[in-house]
C-alpha cells in the first residue's frame, strides 16, 4: 500500500506505528504537550500517545491553541513522526511552520484522504521527505 | 519572521494576497511549555511591535494576585517571562477571553485577525467583524504585520450559511433557561464541525451572555468560526438574506431528544454523590453574570468553593464597591486573568468532581484538570455548592 500525498509543510521524513484518529480532535485540551497521550477522555482513542506514530488526523476542532501545543511536542522531542491530514489545517500546521522558525527539527505533514486512511490502521508506516505514504516493510 | 509566518500560512491556504487587519486578539501568550516563551522572546530581540490594537487572551498566572496558581518554579518563570514577552511587543494587558467584554469590539464588516476560539466566533458572529480562526502564533505574527491571509471568513461569499439548525421544536420555558445555549452549542458544534449554520426557531435575542455561551461551547465541540441566528445576528435579519443558496444543504431539526443527549454527554460524572467545586466563567465573567452570582449565592457560606474567573475588565467594578469581599467570603475564588482550565490552581485530589454551567469548561475540564464534571445551571451549581452535592433542577426540552 502506497500513496503519493501532497505535502502540507516540508520536513524530516518519518517511519512508525500508524494512529488512525477515529473522531476530529483538539490538540489543546486534547493532547498533553509533555508526553503526547491523548487527554481527551472523550475521544475514542483517549489514553493513545501521539509521539513517534505517524499520525493520521480525520479532521481538527476546538481549541486555537493547537499549534502552540504542536510546537511544544516538537520542542521536547514527543512529536508525532509523521502527520498526515485528511485536509489542511491553518491551526495545528502553524505548529510546525513556527518550529521551523525557531530552527527546531519538524516532522512532515502530508495529505490524504481520510477515506484511504483504513489501509494503514494497525501497521508500520513511513511518509517519504516526497511526501509518499508506504506501508513499512 | 512575522511576515515569513504570516506569508506560509497564506500560501498554505492558498490566500491570494493580504488584507490590512483593524485589530488582534492574541491568544498565543498562554504558556504550554517553553517553546512558546522563546518564540516570543524572539520577536522581542528583533525590534518587533505590534502595528496594530492587539489585545491579550489569558495566561497562565494570575497577576491581579486574586488566586493562588500552583504553578512550580521554573515553570512559573517561563510563564512570566512569556506574559512579559507579549507586553514588550506592545499588546494590551487585557488578559481576556472575552476581550469583547472589555472594550474590544470591531466595527462590523471590518478585518480583524483574533485567537481564542471562542473569541473568534463571538467577534465573527455576534458583532459581524471578519475573522477566521487563528492560531496560536499567526495572530501575533498578523498583528506584527498588520496583515492577514485573504481567504476564508473575511470573503463575504463565505461567510453564508449553508446548513439550517431548527431549534422550534423546543419548549419556550427551555430556550428561556440558562442551560439552553450551552447545551445547543455543543449539539451545534458536534453537527455542524466547520460548516456556518443558521439557527432558526429563536423568538427573540436571548442577551450577549446566551451567544457567549452559545458560541464557546460550539467552539469547544466543533470547528465553529461562525454562525448565524436569524433575526438576532447582524448578518441575518432573515434566513433567506443569509443563506448561499435558495435552499439550505441540510436542515437539522433539533429535538429535545437530541437535546438530553447533548446535555448529558456534556457530564463525565453523573453518578457522583458529592462535589468537591463549582467553576465557572468560561468564558470570562461579565459584570452582569456576577449580578446573578451574588444574587443566587444570597449571602450564604459555601460548603465548597465556586471558582469564578473573569478578566481585570470586570474586576475593577467588583472592587468599587465591596462586593468582591462579599463574594469571597462566601467562599467564592475569584480567578482573573487566567481560569481554571489552562493552568494549575483547583487542588489535585485526583478523582475529584466539578460542576460548572459552562459548556466549554465541561468540555475540557476532563483532560486538563483530572476532574470529572457534571454540568448544570447556574443556580444549581450555586445550591450544589452551598451543599456540597450536585442537585438538579429539571428543565425539559
Amino acid at each position: 500500500m502506497s500513496a503519493a500525498a501532497e505535502i502540507l509543510v516540508p520536513g524530516r521524513a518519518g517511519e512508525g506505528e500508524a494512529l488512525v484518529l477515529t473522531a476530529p480532535i483538539s490538540f489543546w485540551g486534547g493532547v498533553n504537550p509533555k508526553t503526547g497521550r491523548i487527554a481527551d477522555v472523550r475521544h475514542p482513542q483517549h489514553g493513545e500517545v501521539i509521539a513517534g506514530k505517524v499520525l493520521f488526523l480525520p479532521g481538527t476542532i476546538g481549541s486555537s491553541s493547537a499549534s502552540a501545543v504542536l510546537m511544544e511536542l516538537v520542542h521536547n522531542g514527543r512529536a508525532p513522526a509523521a502527520l498526515v491530514l485528511h485536509e489542511p489545517d491553518a491551526i495545528l500546521l502553524l505548529g510546525l511552520i513556527v518550529a521551523r522558525e525557531m530552527s527546531w527539527e519538524t516532522p512532515i505533514a502530508v495529505r490524504l484522504d481520510r477515506g484511504a486512511f483504513d489501509a494503514y490502521r494497525g501497521g508500520a508506516v513511513s511518509v517519504g521527505a516526497d511526501g509518499a505514504v508506504a506501508v513499512a516493510v | 519572521m512575522a511576515m515569513r509566518i504570516v506569508a506560509e500560512s497564506a500560501r498554505l491556504l492558498g490566500a491570494p494576497r493580504l488584507i490590512p487587519i483593524a485589530s488582534a486578539h492574541i491568544d498565543g501568550a498562554l504558556y504550554h511549555g517553553d517553546s512558546g516563551t522563546l518564540f516570543a522572546e524572539k520577536l522581542v530581540e528583533g525590534g518587533a511591535k505590534v502595528a496594530v490594537r492587539s489585545t491579550l487572551n489569558v495566561g497562565a498566572l494570575d497577576l491581579m494576585g486574586c488566586s493562588r496558581i500552583r504553578l512550580e518554579e521554573p515553570q512559573r518563570g517561563m510563564a512570566r517571562r512569556m506574559m512579559e514577552a507579549y507586553r514588550k511587543l506592545g499588546c494590551e494587558q487585557s488578559w481576556t477571553c472575552a476581550p469583547y467584554q472589555a472594550g474590544h469590539r470591531p466595527a462590523l464588516g471590518s478585518d480583524v485577525a483574533w485567537g481564542e476560539s471562542n473569541a473568534v466566533v463571538f467577534c465573527n458572529s455576534v458583532l459581524g467583524a471578519r475573522t477566521n480562526r487563528y492560531g496560536d502564533f499567526l495572530d501575533i505574527a498578523c498583528a506584527i504585520v498588520g496583515r492577514a491571509p485573504d481567504y476564508g471568513l473575511h470573503r463575504p461569499e463565505n461567510r453564508r450559511g449553508r446548513l439550517i439548525f431548527d431549534v422550534s421544536c423546543l419548549s419556550p420555558s427551555f430556550l428561556a433557561s440558562e442551560i439552553a445555549w450551552p447545551v445547543l452549542g455543543s449539539l451545534y458544534g458536534r453537527e455542524v464541525g466547520n460548516a456556518i449554520g443558521v439557527v432558526t426557531g429563536v423568538a427573540g435575542h436571548p442577551g450577549e451572555d446566551a451567544l457567549k455561551a452559545f458560541g464557546a461551547a460550539a467552539a469547544s465541540s466543533g470547528a465553529v468560526g461562525l454562525f448565524h441566528i436569524a433575526g438576532v445576528t447582524p448578518e441575518a435579519p432573515d434566513v433567506a438574506t443569509i443563506l448561499a443558496g435558495p435552499e439550505p444543504e441540510a436542515v437539522i431539526r433539533v429535538t429535545p431528544q437530541m437535546v438530553a443527549k447533548a446535555r448529558a454527554g456534556l457530564s463525565t460524572a453523573a453518578a457522583a454523590k458529592t462535589i468537591d467545586a463549582v467553576a465557572i466563567g468560561s468564558p470570562h465573567l461579565s459584570a452582569i453574570e456576577f449580578d446573578s452570582l451574588e444574587r443566587l449565592i444570597a449571602g450564604r457560606r459555601l460548603a465548597v468553593p465556586i471558582y469564578a474567573c473573569t478578566g481585570r475588565h470586570a474586576l475593577a467594578s467588583l472592587d468599587k464597591d465591596g462586593r468582591r469581599k462579599r463574594l469571597e467570603a462566601s467562599g467564592v475564588v475569584i480567578v482573573a486573568d487566567t481560569c481554571v482550565v489552562v493552568t494549575p490552581i483547583m487542588p489535585d485530589i485526583g478523582n475529584g468532581v466539578l460542576m460548572t454551567n459552562s459548556g466549554k469548561f465541561a468540555h475540557y475540564a476532563p483532560g486538563n484538570t483530572g476532574y470529572a464534571v457534571l454540568y448544570a445551571s447556574l443556580a444549581d451549581c450555586v445550591e450544589s455548592a452551598v451543599l456540597g452535592r450536585p442537585v438538579f433542577t429539571d428543565i425539559a426540552a
